[in-house]
């Protein structure tokens, strides 16, 4: 049950992308079309998974017990880029479709700060492992839910008439303001 | 031969004319997680300037032996172990500004404004130029950062820099303060940066049709003279 509220609450009461602003350059990046949202989502989530059960096993079981904290950063940044690298090499050999509704989705994943966010919050948090993954899962679920839901805004208001200044990064911004305010409504579900 | 421009020039595009923020829009997450209060994003912005620099320099003093297949990898490091140097040092000395940054501190490094700024420009350029470039572009993301941080602070809590400005009737907008107000603080600002930018444009535009409408006259009926 507690599993289930930290999913819950990772993914939608503290949102990566409308409460904690992480992955704010890939939401306004690649929010402009249904399905590229949903690649895009889907593959941070799965690389969130991998992620946080590499780095959770990275800081508890070699960084910690040899006094090296201070290597978590250089650590987890090159982890992170090895993975992404790995993952896709994965994807390729596995699944040919799955690879091209990906592709240059997955290279961007590297320098998405919410991936890096995530590995530093669980370790800044002490989650255990289980924690950790959930954690990572409901991360992916918010960070995914949160372009959907805007990339179906974007294509509404391609068809509204937009002040020319506020054309493009200004309106997504207002609209993710509003966004942030609706989820604010989740706030105090879990106590 | 690309015209070389003064050195001054390199330090003052990175105020306004590309402005990390405004102009290149990088560098998000940041300015819209910090900007609670001024000092804030202040604390933020010195201490992205200072990777960016440091970083920046270094590359540019390596940049002939670093080979092109592993230059990103190479980057990442040395901007990783600046993050790191910041990072210590900001716990050790500021403890309660390193609290109230969270993660964002660790996550300058993959702020893609120093990584932007490395392939864009450093690892091209003299370390002369690479350092005035990144200064610019630090003072540019400060500038941005102190005013959203100010605007958000004054209206959200009636406070700048802590000391009290609004009249104490005032009551303060919660929502300012909150990730809400953070988004709608930007998206207004950039559209007035956008709104003012194409003004200016527009002026331009017609003063330049005004001159060519004058000196076609002057064509026109000249022959007929």
């Amino acid at each position: 049950m507690e599993l289930f509220l930290l999913f819950i609450s990772a993914a939608i009461i503290n949102n990566f992308v409308l409460s904690m602003f992480l992955g704010i350059c890939p939401f306004i990046g690649v929010s402009n079309k249904f399905s590229s949202a949903l690649s895009m989502g889907m593959a941070t989530t799965f690389v969130m998974v991998i992620t946080s059960v590499v780095s959770w096993l990275i800081w508890f079981l070699v960084l910690v017990p040899n006094n090296l904290e201070f290597l978590q950063i250089p650590a987890f940044i090159l982890v992170i880029a090895s993975l992404v690298q790995f993952v896709e090499m994965f994807i390729k050999k596995v699944s040919q479709p799955i690879y091209r509704a990906l592709g240059i989705f997955l290279p961007l994943i590297t320098t998405n700060c919410a991936i890096l966010g995530l590995a530093l919050l669980i370790s800044m948090k002490d989650y255990s492992f289980l924690e950790g993954i959930f954690f990572g899962l409901g991360a992916g679920a918010g960070f995914t839910l949160a372009l959907i839901i805007m990339a179906g805004i974007r294509e509404e208001l391609e068809l509204a008439d937009v002040p020319k200044p506020f054309r493009g990064a200004p309106i997504t911004l207002i609209v993710a303001g509003l966004l942030a305010l609706a989820f604010m409504g989740f706030a105090g579900m879990i106590s | 031969m690309k015209k070389q421009v003064t050195l001054l020039k390199e330090y003052t595009k990175g105020l306004w004319e590309i402005n990390p923020v405004f102009k290149q829009v990088l560098g998000m997450c940041p300015t819209l997680a910090v900007t609670v209060s001024a000092i804030n994003g202040i604390a933020m912005a010195l201490a992205t300037t200072f990777v960016l620099v440091l970083s920046n320099l270094i590359i540019s003093l390596i940049r002939k032996l670093i080979p092109p297949q592993v230059r990103i990898a190479s980057y990442i490091v040395i901007i990783a172990t600046f993050v790191t140097i910041a990072d210590l040092v900001m716990k050790a000395q500021f403890p309660e500004l390193s609290k109230a940054l969270g993660p964002f501190i660790p996550l300058i490094v993959v702020n893609c404004l120093i990584l932007g700024r490395a392939e864009a420009f450093a690892s091209k350029n003299t370390p002369i130029r690479a350092l005035m470039d990144s200064l610019g572009n630090g003072t540019g993301f400060l500038i941005v950062l102190f005013i959203i941080g100010g605007i958000r602070e004054i209206i959200g809590s009636g406070t700048l820099l802590g000391f009290q400005i609004m009249p104490q009737v005032f009551e303060p907008w919660l929502i300012m303060i909150l990730p809400a107000g953070a988004f709608l603080t930007l998206g207004l600002l950039m559209g007035l940066a956008n709104f003012y930018v194409e003004s200016k444009k527009s002026k331009e535009r017609e003063s330049i049709i005004q001159k060519y409408r004058s000196s076609k006259q002057v064509q026109l009926t000249e022959p007929g003279v």
